[in-house]
């Protein structure tokens, strides 16, 4: 029982990055039905930064203020560079060939995420990296008989607090509604006033910091990182954000936190070499008996 | 007192008993009964939410009815995917034309050819004499119905490039070569001009002269309903409210009151022919 | 007019052009430049097996790699453990990968365009996972599988060296390209492009639409296996490194870049593919940058490929059929 606990934090803290990375392709499919191939590449680009941040200037800040500013400012600066990073892709990238279909997008978006990731190695290096550890403090307690880091809880609490508020946004707020407008029907929404312009700055500002704050949390949690992981996770994102069902934020979320917790309890209970294997086949048959995904809406189609 | 319908000694081509569709908790065809001869003309006609494409979105398979069926020529079609139903024959046109776009206009009516054909991968790829035999047979009837709707200088050209008004009849074309028993076509008349839909009105009494057809059709056009129709039947709120012949509909107090709403002063219509 | 004579007539300029081309290339150069024509290949044949499925039927597959790889490692293991011959393992790999398509993908064929999409990564992914996992001992894990053997066209032919490889794979995709072309002017292949443009109005004009998709799948899968089966044997042993999700996105990338649905497209898509890393060896560092940006550029300017389809095009169909009897 205790295992099980644990193994549920620990999917929840890898479902939390999958969340973050989830509503960024989530938002931008929504609005412009493309998969934007480049947003794990935000992601580790977030990473990256945040990286050297840690290393250059984090070690003062530690000393004057503590270790998790640290942490904190390296969110702050990957962030913040992640969406002047996303609007600039979207400018060159995206926005010159969106209108002509959809297909030619995905293999921009390609081309975009093939630039970025070599960017990202030629600025960094092919070889691994390591977030220093001297920055960010083990610290182990028990909650309820359950062992837990206080960095799980920082993550958790942060993405939790993160994903609230831009649920908020969207659900609650006006300019929350003009997006989820957009993502319907783009052509009446503009013609019923809504700033297409100012909906496109706000998913690729977001969306890539979000994706950024992600990065930085697995550059901690995980210490490593390479050039190439954006992949992997941009993946596993991705398939949470279909598994909440296209264009659906909330869903997106959950999705995330959803598949966290069985690539956990699938790495625990089955096999950790087939984990990444029992994700997807939980995919493909969520797909194939609820094929809008777990939360999406069965809208007819008018024929 | 109405005349007795004509066509009813004819053989029934389409029934369809107590058809129900239902989506989520609307039902837009709620027990509909309906019934076509072979040999004429029948439009479905309604205000707009009616049901009317639902039902013909039915009757070519494209939904499955919750309740109720549909029987083509003695055959229990009900619930049949799309392709069976053309196999054996029903062809239909779409309300906002679903022509393929990027083909050529003897390629769209090529398609309609499919499933008169048969050649499988092995004959397709090796060019065996049957297939070539099909593919002739296919190329002929496609030019003959391309000449029949006036679109053979247009036959390379891209369907999305030709006028408005040759799309509608392209689509026409592509279902006539599916060698239908049942046209079913959805507002044929919608978005031409007085002109095009003259044109339409003779075209669809000369192909029932000459081919061993039956059309069924959804219409807002008055014109095109009262110049063409042999019977009516007219739907609101996905049930039958009233059928018979075109004149009597026209002036029939409860298709007046559907398209219209309820007139409290009950004043006689006067004036033109109305498009509602 | 003679049927040879009329195929002359009608046969565009760059087809025996390029024929010319592709006969004397391996004798003016050099071994190293004969493989990289090979893996030209080796991307023609895995376009054009892709360019069934995403451009003649419209459908998003971004796991292709998976048939490739299952051609490959069915030769690879087939030839290893039980010394059957390549040359008979090539249409067993292809029909192992036709199969695995036809079982896999008939429970999902009819999800919607972006769903198929993420379904087709999840399959490719799961297929290179497996062969990491090495289950039941068979694929060798990471490693991979060693020691294929070269295929006997006949006794005293053998193809093992790089021309002899070169060779071919250009007579396998020069066959298939003339099968594939007589399916474009077929109505299997207008069934497919019909259900490009429009699934619905596909079904209604009465073409089983969920037929001619599965039909897509199976035969773009059986193709790549053959791919699969050649590459084995050439490389002598595969590994799942060579079949990850950066392939299917290469294997998009060729027909898109190259035209959807055109097959001149897809072998100059291919070209560009497995050439550029070459031509710009010299800049090793920035050529992926430059590839990328490449990528981005052409679609602002030729989003519909290299060489677009042409439809209603008179050159090649005359190669392959009978002129309609009586112009219109």
């Amino acid at each position: 029982m205790q295992l099980l606990l644990e193994q549920l934090i620990n999917g929840l803290t890898i479902g939390s990055f999958y969340a973050l990375i989830a509503l960024g392709y989530s938002m931008v499919y929504g609005v412009l039905k493309l998969i934007n191939f480049a947003h794990g590449d935000f992601f580790t680009m977030g990473s990256y930064i945040g990286y050297t941040v840690l290393v250059l200037g984090a070690a003062a800040l530690t000393v004057q203020f503590g270790p998790w500013i640290g942490m904190l400012s390296a969110i702050c600066v990957a962030a913040g560079s992640l969406t002047i990073v996303g609007l600039l892709v979207e400018r060159v990238a995206y926005r010159p060939v969106y209108p002509v279909g959809r297909l030619p997008a995905v293999v921009s978006a390609l081309g975009a995420s093939i630039f970025l990731q070599n960017t990202i190695m030629l600025i960094w290096g092919p070889r691994y990296q390591a977030y220093p550890a001297a920055l960010i403090p083990v610290v182990r307690f028990q909650l309820g008989g359950i062992n837990i880091t206080l960095l799980q809880v920082i993550i958790l609490v942060l993405s939790f607090f993160l994903m609230s508020v831009l649920y908020y946004i969207i659900q609650r707020t006006t300019f929350g509604a003009a997006v989820r407008a957009t993502a319907h029907d783009r052509d009446t929404a503009s013609l019923m006033g809504i700033n297409f312009n100012r909906v496109i700055l706000f998913i690729f500002t977001l969306g890539p910091a979000l994706g950024a704050t992600a990065g930085v949390m697995v550059g901690m949690y995980y210490r490593q990182i390479s050039f190439t992981m954006g992949w992997n996770y941009g993946l596993k994102a991705f398939t949470a954000t279909i598994l909440g069902g296209i264009g659906n934020l909330p869903g997106a979320m959950f999705g995330g936190l959803i598949l966290g917790v069985l690539e956990m309890l699938g790495a625990a209970y089955i096999s950790a070499a087939w984990k990444d294997v029992f994700v997807f086949l939980i995919l493909i048959l969520v797909l194939i008996f609820r094929p809008n995904g777990l939360f999406g809406e069965k809208i007819a189609e008018k024929v | 007192m109405a005349l007795s319908r004509p066509y009813s000694d004819r053989e029934v081509v389409l029934e369809t008993k107590g058809l129900t569709k239902i989506f989520g908790g609307l039902k837009a065809v709620n027990d509909f009964d309906l019934v076509v001869h072979k040999g004429e003309i029948l439009s479905l006609i309604g205000p707009n939410g009616a049901g009317k494409t639902t039902v013909f979105n039915v009757v070519t398979g494209i939904y499955k009815p919750e309740h109720g069926g549909v029987i083509f020529r003695g055959t229990n079609i009900t619930g049949k995917k799309p392709h069976q139903i053309v196999s054996h024959g029903i062809a239909r046109t779409f309300q906002n034309i679903r022509l393929f776009q990027d083909m050529t206009c003897l390629e769209n009516i090529m398609a309609g050819q499919h499933c008169r054909a048969s050649s499988g991968l092995f004959s397709s790829v090796f060019r065996t004499p049957s297939m070539r035999r099909q593919e002739r047979r296919i190329a002929r009837v496609a030019q003959e119905r391309i000449k029949q709707v006036d679109l053979a200088q247009f036959k390379d050209e891209l369907a999305k490039n030709i006028a408005y008004g040759s799309q509608r009849m392209l689509e026409i074309a592509r279902a006539l070569a599916s060698e239908p028993q049942l046209l079913v076509l959805d507002e044929p008349s919608s978005g031409l001009n007085p002109k095009e839909t003259q044109d339409l009105m003779d075209f669809l009494k000369r192909l029932i002269l000459h081919e061993d057809l039956t059309i069924l059709l959804i219409e807002h056009d008055m014109n095109v309903v009262m110049g063409i129709s042999d019977w009516v039947v007219v739907m609101d709120e996905g049930k039958k409210i009233a059928q018979g012949l075109p004149l009597d509909i026209y002036n029939d107090e409860a298709v007046i009151e559907a398209y219209l709403g309820k007139d409290d002063e009950g004043e006689e219509r006067v004036g033109p022919v109305v498009h509602w | 007019m003679s049927a040879l004579a009329k195929i002359f007539k009608n046969t565009p300029w760059y087809i025996p052009a390029a024929l010319t081309a592709l006969i004397i290339y391996p004798f003016l150069v050099s071994n190293y430049f004969i493989d990289i024509a090979f893996f030209f290949g080796i991307y023609a044949l895995l376009g054009l097996s892709l360019n069934i499925v995403l451009g003649e039927v419209g459908l998003f597959d971004l796991g292709h790699a998976g048939f490739y790889a299952i051609g490959a490692y069915v030769t690879a293991i087939l030839n290893t453990r039980y010394q059957i011959p390549i040359l008979a393992l090539l249409p067993i790999s292809a029909f192992a990968a036709a199969l695995f398509a036809y079982i896999v993908c008939s429970p999902i064929i009819h999800l919607k365009g972006d769903y198929l999409c993420i379904v087709t990564i999840g399959m490719g992914e799961i297929v290179r996972l497996a062969l990491i996992n090495n289950p039941f001992d068979l694929t060798g894990g990471p490693n991979g599988v060693f020691g294929v053997d070269f295929p006997k066209l006949a006794p005293g032919i053998v193809i093992d060296s790089s021309i002899k490889y070169y060779f071919l794979i250009w007579a396998v995709v020069g066959l298939s390209i003339l099968g594939l072309v007589s399916l474009q002017h077929s109505r299997i292949g207008r069934a497919w492009n019909c259900i490009r443009e429009d699934g619905i109005a596909a079904g209604t004009t009465g073409i089983n639409v969920r037929h001619y998709k599965l039909l897509a799948f199976v035969i773009g899968a059986g193709l790549a296996g053959v791919a699969g089966n050649i590459y084995a044997s050439k490389l002598m042993c595969v590994s799942p490194e060579s079949f990850t999700f950066w392939e299917s996105c290469l294997m998009f990338c060729i027909v898109l870049i190259g035209g959807m649905g055109s097959i001149p497209g897809v072998i100059i898509g291919a070209g560009f593919i497995s050439l550029f890393p070459e031509i710009f060896r010299p800049f090793a560092m920035y050529r992926m940058l430059v590839f990328g940006s490449v990528m981005i550029v052409m679609m602002m300017f030729r989003p519909g490929g290299f060489w677009p389809r042409k439809r209603g095009g008179v050159s090649f169909r005359s190669l392959l059929e009978d002129t309609v009897d009586g112009a219109v």
